[in-house]
């Protein structure tokens, strides 16, 4: 057996270079069916079903309210910390007393209001979990207009469908979350049912305190049955639209358009 | 296609003369199709399971839990410099251990250094891609539960999960799952007859990941869910909160993961041909007792 060492080890270099090999041509195998967009067809087609039975099981049930005891001693910033853009640092600068809220779009009734004037309507204030893609969670209590209140002011056209929300952040970002640099600014959209949700609201206060800017200063969404990314932060205007086509490449928001689900109800 | 002969049980014509090996209709067609679906479907959903991990590897206990809940962070993989050296751990509650190339700090597919929980190889798609790993997590995540519906339907209409998965009370006897342990450990497998049935330990993992570990981790996935919470409140207030739901679906996984590799081995051990044609045919041979 004096051969059969080197042999040995020659047949282990082998094997364990055609593992490589084959573990390479499965690595990439199996990365070409994640660049697939015949099978990423299919593979979308489980968050229409999702959506369906979630709504099927669901559509007006109400997400979990806390107490003051739950609230997360410290609450996440993610995403944008603080919008770069001249037009929103300028607005900071002045207190958000300029700013004003941009109803618009399949509307009967557009709107400009001002921070006063949103927290002059009924208010909701519930402690909720915010639910992060990324697996973290984190419980925070948040008040304002629900936002079925200021749609139902400004008078639905027949058509509409979605509202869209505008911010004022260029995300910016960052390559390890989406890739390249936005070119647009951060977007989200509901869809009317999810709108006329009761716990869906406009906050402008967090944990009894006006929003930080970290936070989405002067104004964010809560839509309390979707994952964070949904919660748009910095929010300048709505608009009443029939298609989402016309926004960012069209799949109705900022981590849409980078391949994340519109329905983020899982 | 299931007929009443396309059961597992012996066949009512007698066994051919006995010494002369036979094949023996073993598995179901519908238990052969939802088997090979659900390995798929399995194996995506652990692959690209990790992937998501790799988004945010801390894992929490109580009703919130993120970066800063440190009081609440009961297990953690990452990497850290000891002496300008890059290590990779796993931390679960005080114990830390060293992980380095597998867990925390791998090699990329380049040869580069690659700070991330799961290596490349163990997760769909190799790199980082939580959109992409999330679609397929849940597209998967129909088929396992749709899949397996039909499974459990069929296995409780024909009997199958009484007659063939369930222990029979005398099986559970101490003895009897000491007797088959020592039989595993001798790597004896049963001849004749007596292969024609599933033993204990077989029905007890089998049983297991069908009635305890799959159930396990679909509820503890749909705990995960904001719109769920919602609709079905109720799982959250089995598991107490998501983090605790994301929690023990990841330690229901991990369970999945150490029963395939034993399933794997044991059919390896076993006689994969034989074994495996059996789930795919569902001709098994049975060798007589004496050879
Ligand atoms: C490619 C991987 C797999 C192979 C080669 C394989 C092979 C087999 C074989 C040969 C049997 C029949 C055993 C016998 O007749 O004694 C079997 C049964 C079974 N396997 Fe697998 N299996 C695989 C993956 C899985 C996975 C991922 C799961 C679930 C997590 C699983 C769960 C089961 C169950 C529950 C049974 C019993 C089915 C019944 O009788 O109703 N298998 N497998």
């Amino acid at each position: 057996m004096m051969t059969g060492l080197s042999n040995r080890l020659s047949r282990r270099r082998l094997f364990s270079l055609g593992g490589i090999a084959a573990g390479g041509g499965l690595l990439s195998a199996c990365d070409g069916l994640a660049r697939s967009d015949s099978l990423g067809g299919i593979i979308k087609s489980a968050e229409a079903a999702t959506m369906r039975w979630q709504r099927a099981i669901g559509r007006d049930a109400l997400a979990p309210e806390y107490t003051l005891a739950d609230l997360s001693p410290d609450f996440k910033v993610n995403g944008t910390h603080e919008p770069v853009e001249a037009e929103y640092q300028g607005m900071k600068r002045g207190g958000f007393a300029d700013w004003r809220l941009e109803v618009g779009g399949l509307v009967t009734n557009p709107m400009r209001l001002a921070l006063p004037q949103l927290k002059a309507l009924p208010q909701r204030t519930q402690i909720t979990k915010h639910d992060c893609v990324e697996g973290w969670t984190a419980i925070g209590q948040w008040t304002g207009p629900q936002l079925g209140l200021i749609l139902k002011a400004a008078g639905l056209k027949p058509n509409a469908r979605y509202v869209v929300f505008r911010c004022a952040d260029n995300y910016g970002g960052e390559a390890s979350k989406g890739g390249a640099q936005s070119t647009s600014l951060y977007y989200e959209s509901l869809d009317l049912i999810d709108a006329f949700h009761p716990q869906t609201i406009l906050a402008h206060s967090m944990n009894g305190a006006p929003l930080s800017v970290g936070h989405g200063a002067p104004l964010r969404l809560r839509v309390e049955r979707q994952l964070g990314y949904k919660q748009a932060k910095y929010v300048m205007g709505l608009d009443v639209v029939e298609s989402l086509a016309g926004y960012g490449q069209g799949n109705g928001g900022y981590w849409e358009d980078r391949g994340y689900e519109w329905y983020a109800g899982i | 296609m299931a007929t009443a002969a396309d059961t597992i049980e012996a066949p009512p014509a007698p066994p051919p003369p006995a010494a002369q090996p036979y094949l023996f209709h073993r598995h179901a067609l519908l238990v052969r199709v939802t088997h090979w679906t659900n390995a798929l479907a399995i194996f995506f959903l652990l692959m690209t399971g990790l992937n998501i991990f790799n988004a945010h590897p801390s894992l929490y206990w109580g009703p919130y839990g993120a970066s800063a809940d440190a009081a609440h962070r009961w297990l953690e993989i990452g990497s850290k410099n000891v002496g300008g050296e890059a290590r990779g751990f796993v931390r679960v509650g005080d114990v830390t251990v060293t992980t380095t190339g597998v867990l925390g700090l791998s090699t990329a597919p380049n040869g580069g250094p690659n700070p991330i929980a799961y290596p490349s190889w163990a997760t769909f798609p190799s790199y980082r891609d939580l959109a992409t790993a999330r679609n397929f997590h849940f597209f998967f995540a129909w088929v396992l539960i749709l899949n397996g519906l039909a499974y459990l339907g069929y296995s409780l209409v024909s009997g199958h999960l009484r007659r063939d998965l369930l222990p029979k009370p005398g099986e559970l006897s101490p003895a009897n799952i000491a007797h088959d342990i020592v039989k595993h450990a001798k790597l004896q497998f049963p001849k004749g007859e007596e292969a024609k049935r599933y033993h204990v330990l077989q029905k007890l993992a089998y049983g297991g990941v069908i009635l305890v570990l799959i159930p396990l981790v679909i509820l503890t996935g749909l705990g995960m869910s904001p719109a769920n919470n919602a609709a079905w409140p109720w799982i959250l207030d089995v598991f107490g909160s998501r983090p605790n739901a994301r929690s023990l679906h990841w330690v229901a996984a991990n369970l999945i993961g150490l029963f395939i590799i034993v399933h794997l081995l044991m059919v390896v051990l076993a006689g994969p041909i034989n074994e495996i044609r059996s789930m795919i045919t569902g001709k098994f041979r049975i060798d007589p007792e004496k050879a």
